[in-house]
């Protein structure tokens, strides 16, 4: 096969040959490839050597506070929804040092950390996922003081996303107009087709580096048929999604910051931060400062923190927000609401992870509703 | 307007960079104010009126202050600390000649050169005349371009109010009104006793050409807007700074978001109009 057609709408199509090369071309190209791979009965991202490290035929069930994998996908690769984990953790790991500083007598030097050199390649995302990443650059990557480490690793990131084939059981990224087709934000996208006889991925480059990339692999053109059966399986997951965000949840959450709601929902909610440390787009840390025990070396380690803490909010005083009610609705309302006032963009991409990884199951998409028609009462 | 100054080292706004420490002022019992100098070879130390740094204490950690010295003095960077916690508490033991990580300025700016041509009046509780002292410097260095300029404070006791000596010499200009009140008088104090929104009127000033400026708690800000909407201050022409945890003070840690607004980089100085809906919700 040879590849004619360095054209970016131009569709392809590659078999596990050609998706085991694709993993070490990016190899090759210096690139750690993360994929999620079924490890802890969980999607938990890691390094892959190769597609034996994928895993096979493995689906998941996942509602409100329940996740489980699952046999029943055949010889699928990618036929399971989003894991616990965003990809922000190697874009913002959870624990990074900022810099350390010497003591010399009654002053300091600070020994800054080199820029990140971090190159990653980034296996399996769905859509819901690069919309997450659309949504932390507009936290990190900004003018005149972006994050200089996130913006170095977002930079030499490669994304090779995959187009959803089963809607996960908490998804609503179709009520985001997040996915479950890879519109944009990625190098190669991947769709996955089986029939009874074959197993191949229908492959498309969304950027200069994604079609360079393409050119070095087996490949061969994609028929109609493929391109109108990789249209229908998106359809279908679009489809089949059960939960649904309210369209106007931005102005429903802002009128609603007194509502008595909140008082219900504290009953429930554990304030444990499950949800902020699975949500993709969170970005809230704390700062730690560390010194050795001769007190010559200090250190500030950046650590992943969650407004769901009672030091979160600490100030001289007390803590602002004290009531689990105050805490839920400060995630929910930055969320759905505060996000669109801050970064033009609502902070949630409809992946569901909140839903699925809160013990009590709680519902980002019920609580929504529910504030909403509960204005109807009044 | 003249835009703000901002962190110098915008690459790496995280890095603190070392300041020694000139002089040494223990205002109250808790409070204490630091004359700070960059090390050979730095830059002067632009700020505005209203902007804050945030301070290192080596291997301690790190608080968010406010700038309290003179904007026109840009060799000299002053801050007015309470030690209420582990970091402020650690810095009150600092001696001169001793180094002081700062990262800054930070955020927004009391509106002084907007208000030119109209009365001002500031309005400071506790340690939040710190915060105002800067603007005070700036009106009081440009005096002809203001109107009735009034300086109202509030302390916990007379042995809590900061800057007394400054208050005493702003006081006996004939160009500015000051007043002071305590929560609680001890023997000797003959002066106001009550909230600091009582002294609201004093000193006169025209409610359609004022600019209000308030620091304090919240509470006290409240009740004071509340005073200077009755007397016919419209909330536009109110400015208040707020304040919140922060860790990072650029707008990435999350500690400080008070519904939409970044407090670090949106505040800490917000007209009030701006924020009023947010203001009287709890816990926000």
């Amino acid at each position: 096969m040879t590849s004619r057609h360095p054209n970016t709408q131009h569709k392809s199509v590659i078999d596990a040959d050609g998706l085991q090369s694709l993993i070490g071309v990016l190899r090759d190209e210096g690139y750690q490839v993360i994929a999620p791979r079924a490890s802890d009965d969980a999607m938990v991202l890691g390094q892959v050597n190769g597609i034996e490290d994928l895993p096979v035929g493995v689906r998941d069930e996942q509602d409100g506070g329940h996740y489980r994998l699952v046999p029943g996908g055949g010889r699928a690769l990618f036929e399971y929804g989003p894991g616990p984990q965003g990809w922000k953790r190697y874009l913002y790991p959870p624990e990074e040092r900022l810099w350390r500083a010497r003591r010399h007598g009654e002053s300091f030097t600070i020994e800054e950390d080199s820029q990140s050199t971090d190159k990653y390649a980034f296996l399996g995302v769905r859509a819901c996922d690069l919309r997450a990443m659309e949504v932390q650059d507009k936290v990190f990557d900004r003018e005149p003081q972006g994050d200089p480490r996130y913006v170095a690793r977002r930079k030499n990131a490669f994304v090779v996303a995959v187009n959803c084939a089963r809607a996960g059981g908490t998804c609503f990224c179709v009520s985001m107009a997040s996915g479950p087709r890879a519109k944009d934000g990625f190098d190669v996208s991947l769709t996955e087709l089986i029939d009874d006889d074959r197993h191949v991925f229908l492959a498309e480059a969304g950027s200069k580096k994604g079609v360079e990339l393409l050119e070095r692999i087996d490949r061969r053109p994609a028929s109609d048929t493929e391109m109108s059966r990789a249209d229908a399986i998106v359809s279908q997951t679009a489809e089949s999604m059960g939960r649904e965000m309210i369209a106007d949840a931005e102005h429903v959450l802002a009128r609603n910051l007194e509502s008595d709601h909140w008082e219900t929902v504290a009953d429930r909610c554990l304030t444990c931060g499950n949800c902020t440390l699975v949500c993709p787009t969170c970005f809230c840390t704390t700062v730690e400062d560390v010194t050795d025990l001769s007190g010559a070396i200090a250190e500030r380690w950046r650590k992943w923190d969650s407004c769901y803490s009672m030091d979160f909010s600490y100030i001289h005083g007390g803590s602002i927000r004290r009531e689990g009610a105050a805490r839920y609705r400060q995630w929910i309302a930055h969320k759905l609401s505060f996000w669109h006032e801050q970064f033009g963009i609502s902070g949630c991409v409809g992946c569901g992870r909140c839903i699925t990884w809160c013990p009590v199951g709680i519902d980002i998409t019920e609580e929504a509703r529910t504030l909403r028609d509960g204005e109807k009462d009044l | 307007m003249t835009p703000l100054p901002a962190i110098a080292d915008a690459a790496e706004p995280m890095v603190p960079i070392p300041f020694r420490i000139e002089r040494t002022v223990k205002n109250l019992s808790d409070t204490f104010t630091v004359d700070l100098r960059p090390e050979e070879g730095r830059k002067p130390f632009h700020f505005a009126p209203g902007q804050f740094n945030m301070l290192y204490q080596f291997g301690v950690g790190e608080v968010p202050i406010s700038i309290s010295g003179d904007p026109q003095d840009p060799e000299t960077l002053v801050h007015t600390i309470r030690a209420v916690g582990a970091v402020t508490q650690a810095m009150a033991g600092m001696k001169r000649g001793a180094v002081m990580g700062v990262r800054g300025p930070f955020g927004s700016a009391w509106p002084v050169e907007a208000v030119e041509g109209s009365d001002v009046v500031l309005v400071a509780g506790g340690v939040g005349l710190a915060p105002l002292r800067p603007a005070i410097y700036h009106i009081l260095a440009n005096r002809a371009r203001y109107g009735r300029l009034v300086i109202l404070y509030g302390a916990r006791t007379p042995r809590d109010i900061l800057f007394r000596a400054e208050l005493e010499k702003w006081s006996s200009r004939l160009d500015t009104f000051v007043d002071v009140t305590v929560d609680r008088a001890s023997g000797g104090w003959h002066g106001n006793v009550g909230v600091v929104t009582k002294l609201i009127g004093r000193g006169g000033f025209d409610p359609d050409n004022t600019a209000a400026m308030i620091c304090g708690p919240e509470t006290m800000m409240r009740f004071t807007i509340q005073a200077l909407n009755d007397r016919g201050v419209s909330n536009e022409r109110i400015h208040v700074s707020m304040e919140r945890n922060m860790k990072c003070a650029v707008g990435f840690c999350g500690h400080c978001q008070f519904g939409g607004q970044f407090v670090c980089r949106d505040g800490p100085v917000f007209r009030f109009d701006r924020i009023e809906e947010m203001f009287l919700v709890r816990e926000l």
